[in-house]
């Protein structure tokens, strides 16, 4: 029984299975996609990591001077410019720190210089590393290059880079860019904790009164995921605004600031909050009421010690989603937040206005901290409740309390007014001819080809983008998990994937868009040929949208036999076949909710695309912004409402679509 | 002949002691967890094997690794005389059945069946007649154009089956068919699977972890437990010859009695020495004697006075004990009993309706057994544990 007890392989070499071909083409389509991952997310953050580290500086050791006399001879000492601004004192400490494209003239070591003399003048680099220019000519090495006085006045010397903390010194030591972060980080609390205390009463109600029309609350409250988070923003400038409906309401305050941030953020992420809270109402189990019933503990203390815990999953984590979204969103804090300063504006402010690449490099930096934070608190809270869902079971029924239900129903319609009325307001100043001034109705703001912001031509390409998005993600996502879920060995491979394909969902929309910038806009990099392009678009937003889609089309591949594969290698069948033999099939509800998932993305984010985005691929949600931006509020919220009702038609479609689809494909579900 | 004829397995029918399938020193590890541990195993053509052992023991593994699906750690497969050790399975020639029947959902149980007759080059008419047949063959002949979700369980499992062998593999795994079946329909499937296996001569092998099954199905078993082979041997010789006190435990039911070894061919259980099967214990080493229910013989209560008409064939094994409890079994009685000469520990029998009517045996009776000499078998005491 020696062998029983051995607890060790015998020494022996490792059997090296022999690949198919299946396996091959599954490794090859692995590798494909986790080469997308890495080119349109892992290069494009590493290269947005580096600029935040690089620093630039005039290295004057590097560079070689000799004076001629008037004759033009050179019998002079050859003298670096190092000892040479020591001499002048021409340049300080300060000037001498220099973004990438810094240039030093070197005429300021000179303080005889004067173009017109007969003076030549010979530099050189001491080592093969010094850069000048001569007027645009790029130099380098350590040979002499001889000129005289007029061509020495456009010599200037180009700044070497090296990485340190300089950036980020110069941030933390910049309070109105510190600010941001306390900003942030209050407006995105105070937001997390406004939106899940309301979606939790509006989940409450729902799962567990009798009140009437809940599919219409359902509805409403998902609304918001079909507009821009700028949107709210335009309608609160209408109603409390300086010249607003209701700014009486106000007394006083601005709604530009703080105020206006929260509630524009409470209505853009109050669905997200509610799925979730639904989703861990729904798996409490009910044989927990029942027991309490029976132990008559009042309905106030059921609910603390039962409902509560029972949803606390639930609670965190649409608390740190609401979180996540808050302080990553860009557009609404852009339309509302006046001079409050986030930290995603300042992304823009830093890179779009002041054109301070390195300095927006770093805030993206400081953003992806709590951004990361969040999404990892919520991953793992998520396995928690995964966990739960499993071991319960018995569905809770409400039954009819005419007292609660009508409490329920009140709540709820307020919520709804509250949503409703936000869509209402922007829709009605879209069709107002000039607010406060001229109410009558009319049709002008919609006008779009004569505001800046690119016209019907930006919606059109809003569509486009959003079909290619969804056509192209939902090829690319589903193709992945299905590789991730179905393939067998190829371990580091498909670990490696699934990292790539959880990390989108932890990197805001800016950042994301700033990475681009770097990496695509590199004229070294073969790919920069996208840039500027419908392609570049569609790639950024897949991308941004990733994870859900991945998770969504993993979940439904997991529900699917494992053996499946197993079999259909069994009977000598490529993969292939089973894959669109079966999987698809299949998996048809989920891939059509992931590809309406991304087209309603698509339409809706600004985020990334704000840096992306050229004079021929302007989309309409930056439209909304930019017209905002000029001044055209109302032709703004036209513009906004125009996203809204394609979303919801696109929506009405996938749904009439699903249903055809389903009852057509798939007769076997019925028995 | 054409490539449809269900009559070409029956051909190959067992042509006996001619190896088919051959696994030499086999080891297969997940991480540092060692599986399976020096597996050798060899089937014949034509014959169903049975791997039988609890839960985790590794007998999954095995079929995996023989399928090509999960490839061995150490150690060789060869089936049909060619080395298929590291080949993937859609090289290797074998049809699969897992307990989730795994049929696709989506499409007919036609389509089910025929999936793996398509492209391989037979034209579309044999197709069809080939899926007739084999609904025929599994006894669904119109159940074609449904789906799986329209079938019952016992269905699903039938045109799993009728997939597997659809494309006459030389080689057929069964992974627990039965076991997700309720245990009527379990029985019954049980003898269709066997006499279609018997009827294509289709070399099987099946995983169980329940010994009825295993015993009235398989030709041979190989009884696994934590990784390793216990014993290979007929239904039979598992029963009879148990080499392990883990194959005597794990099948059928097993008195075991502490006791001595004083020589080679005698256990001493209490203070009484039995002579046993023969075994090379040392004479102070703790051993287990152990005795089937049904091997110990009842000789009535007056049996050793004179003139009994029983005959007892080895004085030295028979002992008198009483009757502590009784049980009526339907086809037989289960009794408890109890005695000074065993040291009063419990032993069970089993006695025949017949023997108890004619000995009118009843609780607190006393009585006397003979403890069948060449059925009383001793095994080493640490053994136990395993
Ligand atoms: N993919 C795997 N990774 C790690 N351990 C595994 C894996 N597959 C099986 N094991 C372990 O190997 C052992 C044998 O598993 P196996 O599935 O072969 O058991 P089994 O005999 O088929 O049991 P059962 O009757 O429950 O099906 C178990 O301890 C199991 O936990
Ligand atoms: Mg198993």
């Amino acid at each position: 029984m020696s062998v029983a007890t051995q607890t060790e392989l015998p020494a022996g070499k490792a059997i090296k299975p022999k690949l198919g071909s299946d396996d091959w083409i599954m490794r090859g389509f692995i590798a494909m996609i986790a080469v997308y991952l890495v080119i349109a997310l892992a290069l494009p953050l590493y290269a947005m990591l580096s600029k935040s580290f690089a620093t630039y500086h005039y290295d004057l050791t590097q560079f070689e001077f000799q004076v001629s006399d008037e004759a033009g001879k050179f019998s002079g000492e050859v003298i670096a410019a190092q000892a040479l601004n020591e001499q002048t004192g021409a340049y300080g400490p300060d000037d001498l720190v220099a973004g990438s494209n810094g240039r030093l003239k070197v005429t300021a070591f000179f303080p005889k210089f004067s173009f017109r003399s007969p003076v030549r003048y010979k530099i050189r680099g001491s080592s093969s590393s010094a850069v000048y220019l001569i007027g645009s000519e790029r130099q380098t090495g350590t040979n002499w290059v001889e000129t005289d006085s007029n061509m020495f006045r456009r010599i200037v010397l180009r700044p070497i880079a090296s990485t340190g903390f300089s950036n980020f010194r110069t941030y933390f030591s910049t309070p109105s860019l510190v600010r941001s972060i306390n900003n942030s980080l209050l407006i995105s609390t105070i937001s997390t904790i406004i939106t899940v205390t309301l979606a939790f009463g509006f989940a409450y109600a729902l799962a567990r009164s009798c009140m009437r029309f809940k599919g219409v609350f359902r509805l409403l409250a998902m609304a918001p995921i079909l507009v821009p988070s700028l949107l709210p923003g335009i309608a609160l400038v209408y109603l409390f605004g300086n010249q607003g409906m209701l700014k009486s309401v106000m007394m006083g305050e601005s709604i530009y600031g703080p105020y206006g941030i929260v509630a524009g953020s409470v209505f853009f992420t109050f669905p997200h909050a509610m799925l979730i809270i639904t989703t861990a109402l729904a798996i409490s189990d009910a044989r927990l009421y029942e027991a309490a019933v029976t132990l008559r503990a009042s309905a106030w203390k059921t609910f603390w010690t039962v409902t509560i815990p029972g949803a606390r999953y639930g609670l965190i984590s649409a608390s740190f989603v609401v979180f996540n979204l808050v302080i990553t969103d860009f557009g609404l804090p852009k339309v509302i937040g006046g001079q409050y300063n986030m930290l995603a504006v300042d992304i823009y402010k830093q890179v779009i206005g002041q054109q301070n690449f390195e300095m927006g490099a770093v805030v993206s930096v400081v953003l992806l901290i709590p951004a990361m934070f969040a999404f990892g608190i919520d991953r793992f809270i998520q396995r928690k409740q995964v966990a739960l869902l499993s071991a319960r079971s018995v569905v809770y029924e409400p039954k009819p309390d005419k007292r609660f239900d009508w409490l329920c129903f009140a709540y709820c319609s307020l919520i709804a007014i509250f949503i409703a009325g936000i869509l209402i307001v922007c829709q009605y100043a879209a069709l107002i001819k000039f607010w406060p001034y001229d109410l009558s109705l009319s049709l002008n703001n919609y006008a779009f080809d004569l505001m800046d912001g690119g016209g019907w031509a930006a919606y059109r390409n809003s569509i486009k983008l959003a079909l290619l998005t969804a056509l192209f993600g939902t090829i690319v996502v589903f193709t992945g998990a299905y590789m991730v879920e179905k393939t067998q060995g190829f371990k580091t491979g498909r670990t490696l994937f699934q990292f790539l394909a959880m990390l989108p969902m932890a990197i805001p929309g800016m950042v994301l868009g700033l990475a681009y910038i770097f990496f695509f806009n590199n004229p070294d990099n073969p790919l920069h040929t996208i840039y500027g392009t419908m392609a570049i678009l569609v790639l950024c937003t897949v991308t941004h949208f990733y994870t859900v889609s991945h998770l969504t089309a993993a979940t439904a591949l997991k529900q699917m036999d494992n053996e499946f594969e197993s079999v259909s290698a069994s009977l000598k069948q490529p993969f292939y076949k089973l894959f669109v033999r079966v999987s698809v099939p299949v998996c048809l509800p989920a891939i059509l909710d992931i590809s309406i998932y991304l087209f309603v993305n698509a339409m809706t984010t600004v985020s990334a695309v704000v840096f992306l985005y050229s004079s021929g691929t302007a989309l309409a949600s930056v439209a909304v912004l930019n017209m905002d931006d000029a001044g055209d509020v109302a032709p703004a919220a036209a513009m906004g409402m125009m996203i809204f009702y394609t979303n919801v038609i696109a929506r009405t479609i996938h749904a009439l679509a699903s249903k055809g689809l389903i009852r057509h494909t798939q007769a076997w579900r019925t028995r | 002949m054409s490539a449809v004829d269900i009559d070409v397995a029956a051909d190959n029918a067992p042509a006996p002691g001619q190896t088919f399938l051959k696994i030499e020193d086999l080891w297969k590890a997940f991480g540092s967890f060692v599986a399976l541990k020096d597996i050798s195993l060899e089937v014949n053509k034509g014959e169903f094997v049975c791997f039988l052992g609890p839960s985790g023991c590794g007998k999954t593994t095995l079929l995996r690794a023989i399928a090509g699906l999960d490839i061995q750690s150490r150690g060789s497969v060869s089936q049909d005389g060619k080395d298929v050790s590291n080949l993937p399975p859609s090289e290797r020639d074998f049809g699969i059945v897992f307990q989730s029947y795994a049929l696709f959902p989506n499409l007919t149980i036609e389509k089910n069946i025929a999936f793996g007759l398509e492209n391989t080059g037979v034209p579309k008419k044999e197709i069809t007649a080939r899926v007739d047949e084999l609904l025929e063959l599994v006894g669904l002949p119109d159940q074609g154009k449904k789906y799986p979700a329209q079938l019952s369980g016992g269905q699903q499992q039938r045109i799993a089956l009728a997939r597997a062998i659809a494309s006459k593999p030389g080689l057929l795994l069964l992974d627990e068919p039965l076991s997700a079946l309720d245990a009527k329909v379990r029985v019954s499937l049980r003898h269709e699977i066997k006499e279609l296996q018997r009827k294509l001569g289709v070399t099987t092998i099946m995983v169980t972890h329940d010994q009825e099954e295993g015993l009235s199905m398989g030709d041979r078993i190989v009884v696994m437990n934590h990784g390793v082979i216990e014993q290979i041997g007929t239904p039979t010789e598992i029963y009879r010859d148990p080499s392990s006190l883990f194959v005597a435990d794990f099948i059928g039911e097993m008195n075991q009695l502490d006791a001595k070894a004083p020589s080679k061919d005698t256990a001493m259980v209490g203070n009484t020495e039995f002579s046993c099967i023969q075994h090379d214990h040392s004479p102070d080493a703790p051993v287990i004697a152990t005795i089937r229910p049904e091997d110990i013989v009842p000789h009535g209560t007056g049996a050793r006075s004179p003139g009994a008409v029983d005959t007892i064939t080895s004085e030295q094994n028979t002992i008198d004990v009483d009757i502590v409890d009784m049980e009526f079994l339907g086809s037989y009685w289960r009794a408890g009993l109890s005695g000074e000469a065993l040291g009063n520990v419990r032993l069970v029998a089993n006695f025949s309706i017949n023997a108890i009517r004619r000995m009118e045996l009843a609780v607190g009776q006393r009585l006397s057994i003979e403890l069948a000499p060449n059925r009383l078998r001793v095994f080493p005491a640490n053994s136990k544990a395993n």
